[in-house]
């Protein structure tokens, strides 16, 4: 039986435009998702902004109830037995609120210790064994608004898993954090496997999800649009090519026109302080650089290279599909 | 039972703990109190003479209460939200509303320092000595008052958490219950409409206790009064809870989305 499956979640939400005239909209986060996750299990969400992400775990973790479709986590209905499913998971999300800030560290754990249900014997052993993992340990004593957002993050975590419970949910959990920081919080979410955990990352970083994950689901729009390990989303993209060019003043008539352009699989421009990186994935099987280049004609164009895809290219590819 | 016990205790105690160590409120909260209790002493002084300047000291004394409970508990859920916190207390497998009333709890322990702070302001500035001729219902009145503006307090939280101006509906009912509840002026002096609203607010029933604890009346029937109507608004507010909790699940509201 899966941890967690979800079986065409959908979720609706109603918002209204105008002032005088108002116009009720309904905008679709979730748009029939299908996945499961196995026991022991690293899953990833993976996604742009907006895409669905956070929708979907918060439909999982039963603070949002789906339109239509059916959830099941630990074998529990999040819609009809919210209460089993709540004492079984924790949920870690990004960013820096999600702590009492005039708290310490201590009081924080203990304060959540009691609402989880930890009991009074265990609680004062099981916060010091999760300050221990998470690295705050002598630090615990100090208010959370004196901590930075790398420590924070460690103590989301630790609150997260104070319990024991046999699923995290983590929405972005690197979020804002500096390099250093994010690795060692990596490190900390790949050790929950080895502890017993299953885990449902969201994230859009692909270095993460490809670090971590044991599987992806690419989401774009609230719809899965590839789903597999990232070996497999890597397949994907196999045997295309990626040019690499910079220009300086590409405007969107150009990028129309190169997309139109046969064996170009994806378009992407990324601004560079005062030029434009544009990244245009090929399908492989012809040279495009001149072609390309004959397009940009008129523009100011800098270095050109080309590469081997990456799983970034392949994640991509996926969402940026019509 | 004894669990819900634990996390009542160890939540108002977290609680307080953080109301306390706020520079700003915490300067307000010995400030306000004691500018309310000044402007009603001269008030009275001015018109009534300083013999009815006791009644005046106890009805400061509570306004206290209430001004430290009706902004914080109009506006608990949102702050939690404010924290990010919300969310967690929500996915959390407690009841709600075993987690949202040591808040308005600890925010009415924190307005029993009014009670002192304006009892000894009376005495010094004012010299205003209070006899309490029945101290073990004084105390227990003082406790009740508490307990029922705490618990009006969160019907207020759970009821106003779909208001973004949560906090300002708190600041405007802060007079109104002044008046209502019969601190400063009898509710008998009151418009007959008014007297409905009046019974039916527990403050009204804590100030009486309070007042027949220290002249010598009869304290026990408002004491009991005050503490059914804190069961009364406690029952109302989790029923309220419920109600508000399914439809932020279904209209993804309350930061829920």
């Amino acid at each position: 039986m899966p941890v967690i499956e979800a079986i065409d979640l959908r979720r609706t939400y109603q918002t209204t435009t105008g002032v005088i005239r108002r116009k009720r909209l309904d905008v679709e986060a979730v748009r029939g998702i299908s996945f499961s996750v196995e026991k022991g299990e690293l899953f990833g969400l993976l996604g742009p902004n907006g895409a669905g992400k956070t929708t979907t775990i918060k439909m999982l973790i039963t603070l949002l109830l789906p339109t239509s479709g059916e959830a099941r986590v630990l074998g529990h209905n999040v819609v009809d037995n919210p209460r089993e499913v709540r004492k079984r998971i924790g949920y870690v999300f990004g960013g820096d609120r999600g702590l009492y800030e005039r708290l310490s560290a201590y009081d924080n754990l203990r304060y959540f210790a009691e609402l989880y249900g930890v009991s009074g014997s265990k609680q004062r052993r099981r916060i010091d064994e999760v300050l221990e993992l998470v690295g705050l340990k002598g630090r615990e004593n100090e208010r959370v608004e004196g901590y930075s957002r790398g420590m924070r993050q460690r103590l989301h975590i630790a609150r997260g898993i104070l319990h024991d419970p046999e699923v995290v949910f983590l929405d972005e959990p690197t979020i804002g954090v500096d390099p250093v920081g994010a690795r060692d919080l990596r490190q900390m979410i790949a050790d929950l496997i080895t502890v017993g955990k299953t885990v449902l990352l969201t994230t859009h970083y692909m270095f993460e999800a490809d670090a971590l994950c044991d599987r992806i689901a690419v989401i774009a729009k609230g719809e899965i649009v590839g789903q597999g390990t990232p070996a497999e989303l890597k397949g994907n993209v196999a045997g295309g090519r990626v040019t690499e060019i910079e220009v300086f003043g590409v405007g969107e008539e150009i990028l129309a026109r190169i997309r139109a352009l046969a064996g170009v699989t994806a378009v992407t421009v990324e601004e560079q302080d005062q030029k434009q990186l544009l990244i245009v994935r090929t399908t492989g099987e012809r040279e495009l650089t001149q072609p390309l280049l004959a397009e940009l004609d008129g523009i100011e164009v800098g270095r050109v290279a080309s590469r081997e895809p990456t799983l970034e290219d392949a994640y991509v590819a996926l969402v940026t599909a019509e | 039972m004894m669990r819900s016990l634990r996390v009542l205790g160890l939540a108002w105690l977290l609680h307080v703990k953080m109301m306390s160590r706020s520079a700003f409120d915490g300067l307000m909260a010995v400030i306000w109190p004691l500018f309310y209790a000044t402007v009603a002493f001269f008030m009275f002084r001015t018109g009534h003479g300083s013999s009815s300047l006791g009644p005046i000291g106890l009805a400061a004394a509570v306004m206290g209460i209430w001004t430290a409970v009706s902004v914080p508990a109009s506006s608990a859920l949102q702050r939690e939200r404010w924290f990010g916190t919300l969310e967690l207390l929500v996915v959390a497998p407690r009841n709600l509303g075993l987690i949202l009333l040591p808040i308005t709890l600890a925010a009415s322990t924190i307005g029993l320092y009014c009670v002192a702070g304006t009892l000894i302001w009376a005495r010094v500035l004012f010299g205003i000595h209070l006899t309490i001729i029945h101290p073990l219902f004084f105390a227990l009145g003082l406790i009740a008052t508490v307990l029922t503006i705490a618990s009006l307090g969160f019907l207020m939280a759970v009821s106003f958490v779909g208001s973004r101006r949560a906090w300002a509906i708190g600041a405007a009912l802060e007079y109104p219950i002044w008046l209502v509840c019969g601190f400063l002026v009898p509710v008998s002096l009151l418009p007959g409409w008014a007297h409905p609203i009046s019974w039916a607010l527990g403050p009204t029933w804590g100030m009486r206790t309070i007042r027949e604890a220290a002249y010598g009346g009869a304290p026990l029937g408002p004491l009991l009064l005050t503490l059914a109507l804190a069961g009364v608004y406690l029952g109302i507010g989790v029923v309220v809870l419920r109600i508000v909790l399914d439809s932020a699940r279904k209209r993804a509201t309350l930061s829920l989305a």
